[in-house]
């Protein structure tokens, strides 16, 4: 399961996903894989502005990955020189639109940490209630016991 | 706003135009259906330009292909004055391209010397373009719409070729040269469309709740969308356990189909969860009773109960305090298997919709499957939810059943009806057992007595045999 996913999970005990504690899930003891991929530059600007960013950088140091910066990138971020881009657009009007945009080192990084690293082996501990979910094959397991339904 | 002809396919006939609004929509085209009919493989539509059609059609899976109009008619005679009347203006922009004709026939068919009377009967159109039968720039079609058994076509249409329909994905995600299958697989040209009516693209997220095999998610990816998927049972994600296909051998996962279509970049993994007891996070907009999403869209054929059980966490009975000692004692044993109940059908249709009404952003879609009894009064309820618009229910019918394909958009908090859920809400919820939990499965088992009766009584023969009814 790439990293991007666990910006999306909270613990699955229905009286712990109320406590921000839950959010997001501490990887514990993982192995990660690595699976390249083409960056996507359309996701990664749809994606943004949805992200929990601060849970991001948590997640990312904790795995002792690069860190990132303090405040969340803007969708200009993304791209090389994308304010030029603007400038030139507004002056020659429809004709430079579809020019190929270049992506910027933000860019990539935000790919290779989302979209290219992935959880193959592990655990995600709740923050709450401390309840470990077990990553078996790059699929993490949310089942719940019996006594925790 | 010029018209074109879209050449359908005459096969899931509730679904084409569905399909083309959706698409419509995603391209962000207008389209006004001139002429649609059920039984007809030809439908005229207004679309501002050769571009916007190709937005449209390129995508497609029900239909072949679309053609600029220009000209229609009941007989030749009518045909050629149609073409003269309107089309006049566009002959010279023609004159010097190579180009070649083609005679499309529903249901009919000429020979070969009648198709080139007919193609020498344009004369008048005046190309003096080079004839090519390969690589030729512009196509030009004569289609013929024949009643059945006909002799002589009923109407007839004539167009230039814009642009081929993305019908040809049907083959390559054909189930039979797929890696990976599980039995209740969807086949290829379904997931494709509820792929398209769920409007997956480059740049969206897009999530499957029960993914099986991840033929969902596989056709979402196709579209350019990013995908993830979850599934109550883990082995049928990660593959082990075996595989429906006779003599399959060796490790063959969900990831081992993105890898064999080359899609792998957009699979972002697979949980094993329940919808009961999802993962996935719901964050309250501050002051508000709505909820931000971040899913594109949603898609998912949920199980039956017919074929696949459907089963959530939790035990049939309360658990008593030994039973959940040994739970607790157990739970992290190599092995344990968390107890699971059969569910009614029509609660997790509701959760479903609960699950979506907070995810999906605004504008979000989900398409979702739902199978239900041909007959009226034991017809389930198509689920409904305040924070969702009905966008269109498509039906694919079978023999004493059928099911339907249900697609809802997410809809401003403003919009939101307060209600919320509830319409549907579960009479059975009480009951312990499949059949008691579950309408559909019963009447299934029981064979559709009811409709049989009702048959009867209508004076028509019961079909005999369940013919394909059996398709989950």
């Amino acid at each position: 399961m790439k990293l991007l996913t666990l910006n999306f999970l909270t613990c699955a005990i229905k009286t712990c996903k109320t406590s921000p504690a839950s959010f997001p899930l501490h990887p514990r003891d993982a192995e990660l894989e690595i699976i390249e991929s083409e960056i996507n530059l359309p996701f990664l600007r749809n994606i943004l502005p949805r992200l929990m960013w601060e849970e991001i950088r948590v997640i990312a140091s904790e795995l002792g990955l690069p860190s990132l910066p303090t405040t969340p990138p803007t969708r200009e971020d993304l791209v090389e020189g994308a304010s030029q881009a603007q400038a030139t657009e507004q002056a020659e009007g429809e004709a430079v639109a579809e020019v190929e945009e270049v992506p910027s080192q933000t860019a990539k990084d935000l790919h290779r940490i989302l979209l290219e690293t992935g959880i193959k082996e592990g655990k995600l501990v709740c923050g709450n209630c401390a309840h470990e979910y077990k990553v078996m094959e790059g699929v993490a397991n949310f089942l719940l016991p019996g006594h925790l339904v | 706003m010029p018209e074109y002809l879209v050449r359908l396919v005459q096969v899931h006939e509730s679904f084409r135009k569905a399909e083309l609004l959706a698409l419509a929509e995603l391209g962000g085209v207008d389209i006004d259906f001139i002429h649609y009919k059920e039984d007809s493989p030809f439908a005229v539509v207004k679309l501002p330009s050769d571009l916007a059609a190709k937005k449209v059609v390129s995508r497609s899976i029900l239909s072949q292909g679309v053609y600029e109009l220009w000209g229609q008619g009941s007989t030749y005679k009518e045909l050629h004055e149609s073409i003269k009347a309107h089309s006049s203006s566009r002959w010279s922009r023609y004159e010097m391209a190579p180009f070649r004709f083609v005679l499309d026939g529903y249901r009919g068919a000429k020979s070969q010397t009648e198709q080139l009377e007919i193609i020498n009967s344009f004369s008048y159109l005046g190309f003096k373009g080079p004839i090519r039968m390969r690589d030729a720039e512009q196509t030009f079609h004569v289609f013929e719409d024949y009643d059945d058994k006909a002799k002589t076509p009923k109407s007839l249409y004539f167009g230039r070729f814009v642009a081929l329909s993305g019908r040809d994905a049907k083959t390559i995600y054909d189930l039979k040269k797929r890696h990976y299958i599980s039995t209740t697989s969807m086949d290829a040209e379904l997931a494709l469309l509820t792929a398209n009516m769920a409007l997956a693209a480059p740049g969206k997220l897009f999530y499957d709740p029960f993914m099986g095999a991840g033929g969902f998610p596989l056709a979402c990816a196709h579209y350019g969308a990013i995908v993830c998927g979850s599934d109550i049972d883990g082995r049928s994600i990660r593959g082990t356990g075996g595989s429906a296909r006779k003599g399959q051998t060796g490790k063959m996962d969900v990831q081992g189909n993105f890898k064999q279509y080359k899609l792998e970049g957009q699979y972002l993994g697979a949980l094993v969860s329940d919808v009961t007891n999802s993962p996935f996070r719901t964050v309250q907009t501050q002051g508000g009773p709505c909820h931000e999403g971040y899913l594109d869209g949603i898609v998912c054929d949920p199980p039956y109960g017919i074929r696949e059980g459907l089963k959530v966490l939790g035990s049939r009975d309360q658990l008593n305090a030994t039973e959940l000692a040994t739970h607790l004692e157990r739970f992290q044993e190599e092995g344990y298997i968390p107890p699971k109940r059969a569910y009614s059908f029509t609660a997790i249709l509701d959760d479903v919709m609960a699950f979506a009404a907070t995810t999906l952003v605004v504008g979000g879609r989900l398409s979702m499957w739902m199978p239900t009894a041909n007959d009226e009064d034991i017809e389930l309820a198509v689920p409904t939810h305040g924070s969702l618009e009905m966008v269109s229910i498509c039906v694919q019918p079978f023999n004493k059943w059928s099911r339907r394909l249900l697609t809802y958009r997410k809809v401003a908090c403003e919009q939101a009806v307060a209600a919320g859920s509830g319409a549907a809400r579960d009479p059975y919820a009480k009951g312990v057992k499949a059949d008691e939990l579950n309408d559909f499965r019963r009447k299934y088992f029981q064979g559709f007595k009811e409709l049989e009766r009702q048959r009867g009584e209508d004076g028509i023969r019961a079909a005999a045999g369940d013919g394909q009814g059996e398709d989950d």
